[in-house]
């Protein structure tokens, strides 16, 4: 009866391994670039508010390139950059080295919003107790800093989690790119697409929602 | 490094990716003076409507702001050809583009709203006013004006979220440099050009919002 070909085989349970594969790429690569990007963001914010007229003229017209341009564009410049002064990368490398620069771009600002919201009558308080510079930065800056900018810094740590997903155009298989895979197998896009999409939602929105509260109770 | 850039391609197809930079921005545009009414409807839904409407603003608003805007614009694209509704490309990007808009700026107009003191609606309704109407010529104004910034910061957003265009055969300023780069292989000189293309567009969006503002906002 049945003598059409069919190209397409059903959902397996074997699939949902491969998604989950493919989100544990996603949580590998997107963990990596706002670990590293945070630290790089800090050093950067530092940078700004340390150098004043210089460092608004030098550093922050090269951050903010890195904000007025498409993340996907970033990706494809680099991907196709490196090769041309010698570097050989893998597409992962790659990503992970642009989500990076990108975080640390966003965190920057971030960053120094948190060292000006320390108010300064604090800090010459703590100077003139017999603080050094770095002291003061360590125990008071940081912890009241931090307090301030905490839910901003959630904010772009999931918002990288989820641009970490562009970086399928450059051929790593994270799991929207093998939720595209399985739907060009399956035939099946509702369900798969469901199920990625619940995955992501399952982690980002848990967090804001810790984020909002944790900002509420602080504000109080 | 023996690489040897070739620009002229490029140059030569210039006048055409400017062409597609006003695609960008129309789409861009499109989306989110749709977004903005639709994030308004949302934001008065998620405070004052009943348990049925506030679920459905709420789990719009969640899932437009907890999913990646690619997954969204795939949503559009691939999700939607399971019911057999196949969208075209424009109207992908512009439905995926609205959806995301319409939830950040709900949430931004939630916030509007609630800063806008409750005597203003009273004052308002005490005068005749219809609650339509208050809102309308009262309230509305009054919170577009709170989150004028927030609202720049969206469009510069969704000017870069149009890019994802490219993934679903879109041929805007991304999509039509794709087009051009896979013709003649010269990827890394058409998406500098291109970057360059969206920088000016940011920083025109940035620099007229600012004009605007002055314009405005001077009472």
């Amino acid at each position: 009866m049945e003598s059409s070909l069919n190209f397409f085989t059903g959902f397996k349970v074997l699939d949902l391994l491969f998604l989950g594969e493919a989100a544990a790429r996603t949580l590998l690569i997107s963990g990596i670039s706002i670990a590293s990007g945070t630290v790089l963001g800090v050093l950067f914010g530092w940078l700004l508010y340390e150098g004043r007229i210089f460092g608004s003229l030098t550093l922050a017209p090269v951050l903010d390139v890195f904000r007025s341009v498409p993340l996907i564009i970033q990706l494809v410049l680099f991907y196709n950059f490196a090769p041309i002064i010698g570097l050989s990368l893998d597409p992962f490398a790659c990503g992970a080295a642009v989500l990076t620069i990108y975080t640390a771009a966003l965190v920057a600002n971030v960053a120094r919003g948190g060292i000006e919201a320390v108010a300064m009558p604090l800090r010459r308080a703590s100077r003139s107790l017999g603080m050094t510079y770095w002291q003061d930065m360590m125990y008071v800056v940081a912890p009241i800093g931090m307090r301030t900018v905490f839910p901003a810094w959630v904010g772009v740590a999931l918002g990288v989690m989820k641009d970490s997903a562009l970086v399928s155009v450059l051929g790593y298989i994270e799991l929207l790119k093998a939720s595209q895979i399985l739907i060009t197998r399956t035939q099946e896009p509702f369900l798969i697409l469901a199920v990625a999409g619940a995955f992501y939602f399952a982690l980002s929105f848990p967090v804001a929602r810790f984020a909002d509260r944790l900002e509420q109770r602080w504000s109080q | 490094m023996d690489y040897n850039f070739h620009w002229r391609p490029v140059f030569r197809d210039l006048p055409d990716l400017v062409e597609a930079g006003f695609v960008t921005l129309q789409v861009a545009v499109l989306s989110m003076l749709i977004g903005m009414a639709c994030g308004i409807v949302l934001a008065i839904m998620r405070m004052h409507g009943s348990a049925p409407l506030r679920w459905v603003a709420v789990s719009w608003i969640e899932l437009a702001r907890n999913t990646p805007a690619l997954f969204q614009l795939f949503f559009f694209g691939f999700g939607l050809g399971a019911f057999g509704l196949h969208l075209s490309p424009f109207l992908i990007v512009l439905c995926g583009l609205t959806f995301n808009n319409a939830g950040y700026l709900a949430e931004n107009f939630r916030g509007g709203f609630q800063a806008i003191p409750e005597t203003q609606m009273r004052a308002a309704r005490s005068l005749g006013m219809t609650a339509a109407q208050a809102y309308i010529r009262i309230i509305i104004p009054q919170v577009l004006r709170l989150v004028y910034h927030p609202m720049t910061n969206q469009m510069v957003w969704a000017v870069l979220m149009s890019s994802l265009g490219m993934l679903v055969g879109f041929r805007e300023l991304s999509g039509e440099t794709q087009f051009f780069a896979s013709r003649t292989f010269r990827i890394f000189e058409y998406f500098a050009v291109t970057a360059v293309i969206y920088y000016v567009i940011v920083k025109f969006i940035l620099g007229s919002s600012r004009l605007l503002a002055f314009r405005l906002f001077r009472y």
